[in-house]
C-alpha cells in the first residue's frame, strides 16, 4: 500500500495533462519548457515500460530462443503455444490460481470499499463521543504497513484454526484504513449535511440516506478506495506466503513465486513464471483502464474543494 | 491536544499489539508430543506433509490407494529459503506445524538447535533403514549420535564434472583428472579465448561442495558446543587454488543461475561445469544449443588416483515435533524415500537423484542420455555417491553463512580481498550469529 501510493497515482495524472492541458500550456510557456517536460515524461514512459516490453518479447520466444536472441525484439513468436503450454500445466493450476487473486482482489476491495465507505461516513457524519479517537487510532493503521502485521496474523489466526484457508486471506484483506481516512474527507466535503437532513425529513432511515444518496455522492472516492484496495490485494504477498500451504488456495503472486523459487532444477518453470507474470498483470490493466474515468473525476473534485 | 490524542491512539496500537503477540506465543508450549515412544495410532490417520517438489500430490496418491488407514495430503510453497523454512518455524511456535516436511541437510541442524525435529530412533524400521541409505546421507539425518534419525534421507548432489567433450578433443586438451591438471588445462582453454569453467561468487554451496571434497568440514558439534572451522587447512587449501585461477583470469565469474551465466554455456565460452547430479538439467535447458556435446566424468581430484566427490544440495524427510503420528508418519517417509514406486517418480517428476542406495539402480537412473551424447551419466554419479566424506557438518545459521561468505567472494572476484579474506571475516560473523542466539560455541 504505501508503496503504491505514490506510483499509481501518476497514471491517470498524465493522461489528464496531455489531454486537458494542451491549449492553455502553450500560450503560457516557452517551447522550451514544454520540450523539456515532454522529454521527462518520455524518459519515465520508457522507464517504466520496457521491463514490461522484455516480458512480452521473452514470454513470446520458445526456451531455446529466450538465451541465445536479442532480449528486446522477438523471435519466433510462439506466445500462444507458451500459453497454452502454461495452462495445461499440473492441469490448470495457474487458472486456478488466477480465478483466487480475482476472488481475493475482487471480493476483497468490494467488501473493504464498503466497510471503508460506511466506516468514513460515520465518522464525517455522525458526531458522538471518541470519534476523533476512532479517527487517529485508524489514521495510525495506516502507518503500519501490512507486512508488519502478517506474523501477528498469522499467530492469531492458527488460534482459531483458520490459516490455510480462504478466510485467512480474505479477511485481513476487507481492512483498510487508508480507505477509511479518505471516505471521511470526501464524505465531509462533498455530502452537504442539509441533503441528508432533507432525507430524513423525507422519512428514509439511516441505511437507506446512506446508500441511495450518500453514496452516489461519493462515488469517486469509492473508486479510488476500490482501485487502491484492489492493486494492493492483488499484489499483497507476504500474507499469503504466510497463511497458505493448499496450492489449490494460492493466489497467482505467490504461484509464480513458489515457480520461481525452484527454477535451479525444474528449468521448464521459468518458462511458466514469465507467461504467468505477463497475464497476470492484464486484469490491473483491464481494471485501470475501466475506472480510471472515474477515478480522473474524483481526484479532480477533491482538488477544487 | 491534537498530537497528545495521536500518540495516545499509537500507544493504544502498540499495547493492543503486544498483547495480541503475547497471548499467541504463550500457546507455543502446547506443541511437544512424546518423542520417546512411536506408537502406532488407533483408527484412521490423517498426516499433512509439506514440500516444494512438484508432483508430490501424486506420489502421494500412489500411497493414500495401498494406505487407506493413512492418509498422506501434501501441501507446497516455494522452496525452503524461499519461506518454507520460515514457515515451519512461525507453525512450531503457533503449534500447527505439519506431520512431515521437507528439509534441506544444511537447514536440518537449524531446526534441530531450535528442537523442531522428532528422533524417529523409536519408530519402527527407521534405524534398520540405515543400510539402505548411501553412508554420507545417514550422516546428514542423525547428526553423529549413533541411535537417531531425525529425519529420513530423500535425496543427494554427488558432485562431478560436466565438461564440453568436443571442445577438448577438437583443441586436442585432455580431460583433467586432478585439480593440477585441471589448472594447466585451463591455461590451454584461455589460450583459445575461452574459460575452463565458471566460478561461482554468489551461490556458496559450489564452494562447499569443494571443501567437502577436499575432506574438509565447516561445523562440528560435540553433543553440545559447536566449532566454526570456515577457515579449517582443507577450507583455505580450496580457497587459494581458486584465488589463483581468478587472479590469472583462467575462470569466469558471471553470477550463477543467470541470462549471461546460461549464455556463457550456450556459447561454448564456458567449458565445465562441476556440479551435482541434479545439475545435468540445468545445462540441457540453460545450454540447449550444446546439446550431445557434453560428457561427464569424475571431479578432479587432490592427489592423483583419488577418487573423493563433494555433495551439493539434497535433502530429506522430517517430523516435526508436535506430529500425533509420528509412527504413520515415519512409515510414509521410510516408504517415500526407498520405495522404486516413488523414486522413479520422483526422479521423473523433479529429478530428484535418490539417496536411498536401492534408488541408484533404478532403470530412469541406467539409461543414456541423449544430451550427454548418450552417455550413461548417471554411472558417474553413483560412482561419485560412493566416495562423498560422511564427515562434512552443516551449521545451524547457514543462510547467515552463506550470505556473509558469498558478500566477500563477491569482493574477491572483483578484485577487493580474496576468498581466504572472505572466509575469515565469514568465520568470525558466524561465531557472532550463533553467540547472538545463545548457541554455545568453542573457540
Amino acid at each position: 500500500m504505501s508503496t503504491l501510493t505514490p506510483t499509481t497515482p501518476a497514471k491517470p495524472a498524465r493522461g489528464i495533462r496531455s489531454t486537458e492541458a494542451k491549449a492553455p500550456r502553450a500560450q503560457r510557456e516557452s517551447p522550451f519548457a514544454r520540450v523539456s517536460a515532454m522529454v521527462v515524461m518520455g524518459v519515465f514512459t520508457i522507464y517504466f515500460l520496457v521491463p514490461i516490453w522484455w516480458l512480452l518479447v521473452a514470454a513470446s520466444k520458445n526456451r531455446s530462443q529466450f538465451n541465445s536472441t536479442n532480449p528486446l525484439w522477438f523471435a519466433d513468436f510462439s506466445l500462444f503455444e507458451n500459453i497454452g503450454n502454461l495452462v495445461a500445466y499440473r492441469d490448470g493450476v495457474y487458472l486456478k490460481w488466477m480465478l483466487n487473486s480475482a476472488l481475493y482482489a475482487g471480493g476483497g476491495a468490494l467488501v473493504g470499499t464498503i466497510i471503508a465507505g460506511m466506516c468514513g461516513y460515520a465518522l464525517a457524519k455522525y458526531n458522538f463521543p471518541g470519534r476523533e479517537l476512532i479517527f487517529n487510532v485508524v489514521l495510525g493503521g495506516v502507518l503500519v504497513p501490512a507486512t508488519a502485521l502478517a506474523l501477528p496474523l498469522f499467530l492469531i489466526f492458527s488460534q482459531i484454526s483458520l490459516t490455510n484457508t480462504f478466510w485467512s486471506v480474505f479477511l485481513p484483506s476487507l481492512v483498510s484504513p487508508f480507505g477509511v481516512y479518505l471516505s471521511r474527507i470526501y464524505a465531509s466535503a462533498s455530502v452537504p449535511d442539509e441533503l441528508i437532513e432533507a432525507a430524513r425529513l423525507d422519512g428514509a432511515g439511516e441505511l437507506r440516506t446512506f446508500f441511495t444518496v450518500s453514496v452516489r455522492m461519493m462515488v469517486p472516492a469509492l473508486v479510488t478506495v476500490f482501485l487502491f484496495q484492489f492493486v494492493a490485494i492483488w499484489n499483497n504477498f507476504f500474507l499469503p506466503l504466510i497463511m497458505l500451504r493448499d496450492e489449490t488456495l494460492f493466489p497467482v503472486t505467490l504461484g509464480l513465486y513458489a515457480w520461481n523459487s525452484q527454477v535451479n532444477q525444474i528449468p521448464v518453470l521459468r518458462d511458466y513464471v514469465l507467461i504467468g507474470a505477463l497475464l497476470s498483470i492484464i486484469p490491473l490493466i483491464i481494471i485501470f483502464l475501466l475506472l480510471q474515468r472515474f477515478w480522473r473525476n474524483g481526484l479532480s473534485a477533491g482538488s477544487v474543494k | 491536544m491534537q498530537i497528545k490524542k495521536r500518540a495516545a491512539a499509537v500507544a493504544l496500537l502498540t499495547a493492543a499489539t503486544v498483547v495480541l503477540t503475547g497471548c499467541a506465543s504463550g500457546s507455543s508450549t502446547s506443541g511437544g508430543g512424546d518423542a520417546a515412544a512411536c506408537e502406532p495410532s488407533e483408527g484412521k490417520v490423517d498426516l499433512t506433509f509439506t514440500t516444494w517438489i512438484p508432483g508430490m500430490e501424486d506420489v502421494a496418491a500412489v500411497w493414500n490407494e495401498e494406505n487407506p488407514d493413512v492418509q498422506v495430503k501434501v501441501q507446497t510453497g516455494p522452496n525452503g529459503n524461499g519461506g518454507t523454512y520460515q514457515n515451519f518455524f512461525n507453525q512450531l511456535k503457533a503449534g500447527n506445524a505439519p506431520d512431515l516436511g521437507q528439509i534441506e541437510y544444511d537447514a536440518l541442524p537449524n531446526f534441530r538447535v531450535q528442537d523442531g525435529l522428532m528422533d524417529l530412533a523409536a519408530c519402527e524400521g527407521v534405524l534398520d533403514a540405515k543400510d539402505d541409505f548411501v553412508d554420507w546421507t545417514w550422516g546428514q539425518v542423525n547428526f553423529g549420535e549413533e541411535d537417531a534419525a531425525y529425519a529420513v534421507p530423500q535425496d543427494a548432489g554427488p558432485m562431478a564434472m560436466f565438461y564440453r567433450a568436443d571442445l577438448f578433443a577438437a583443441n586436442n586438451i585432455a580431460i583433467p583428472t586432478t585439480w593440477e591438471e585441471f589448472a594447466v588445462a585451463a591455461e590451454a582453454v584461455r589460450a583459445t579465448g575461452g574459460y575452463i569453467t565458471n566460478f561461482s561468487q554468489s551461490d556458496i554451496n559450489q564452494f562447499a561442495g569443494f571443501v567437502w571434497q577436499a575432506g574438509g568440514s565447516w561445523f562440528e558439534n560435540d553433543g553440545e558446543n559447536w566449532t566454526i572451522d570456515l577457515t579449517s587447512p582443507e577450507s583455505v587449501k580450496v580457497a587459494d587454488y581458486w584465488q589463483d585461477l581468478i587472479d590469472r583470469d583462467l575462470v569466469s565469474t558471471n553470477p550463477p543461475w543467470t541470462d549471461e551465466w546460461n549464455n556463457a554455456y550456450n556459447t561454448g565460452s564456458n567449458w565445465t561445469w562441476n556440479s551435482a547430479a541434479w545439475g545435468a538439467n540445468s545445462i540441457a535447458s540453460g545450454a540447449p544449443d550444446t546439446a550431445g556435446n557434453w560428457s561427464v566424468a569424475l571431479s578432479p581430484q587432490w592427489a592423483a588416483g583419488e577418487n573423493a566427490a563433494g555433495n551439493w544440495g539434497g535433502s530429506s524427510t522430517a517430523v516435526f515435533k508436535g506430529s500425533e503420528h509420528p509412527y504413520e508418519a515415519a512409515q510414509f517417509a521410510l516408504w517415500l524415500n526407498t520405495s522404486d514406486e516413488a523414486l522413479t517418480m520422483l526422479n521423473k517428476s523433479a529429478n530428484l537423484y535418490p539417496a536411498a542406495k536401492s534408488g541408484l539402480e533404478l532403470p530412469a537412473l541406467k539409461e543414456g542420455v541423449e544430451f550427454y551424447g548418450g552417455q550413461a551419466i548417471y554411472d558417474v554419479f553413483a560412482e561419485a555417491s560412493d566416495h562423498v566424506s560422511p564427515d562434512f557438518i552443516w551449521g545451524p545459521t547457514m543462510t547467515q553463512v552463506y550470505n556473509d561468505t558469498s558478500d566477500g567472494f563477491k569482493g574477491a572476484v572483483t578484485g577487493s580481498g580474496t576468498l581466504t579474506d572472505a572466509l575469515t571475516s565469514a568465520q568470525q560473523s558466524t561465531i557472532d550469529a550463533l553467540e547472538a542466539q545463545s548457541i554455545p560455541v568453542t573457540k
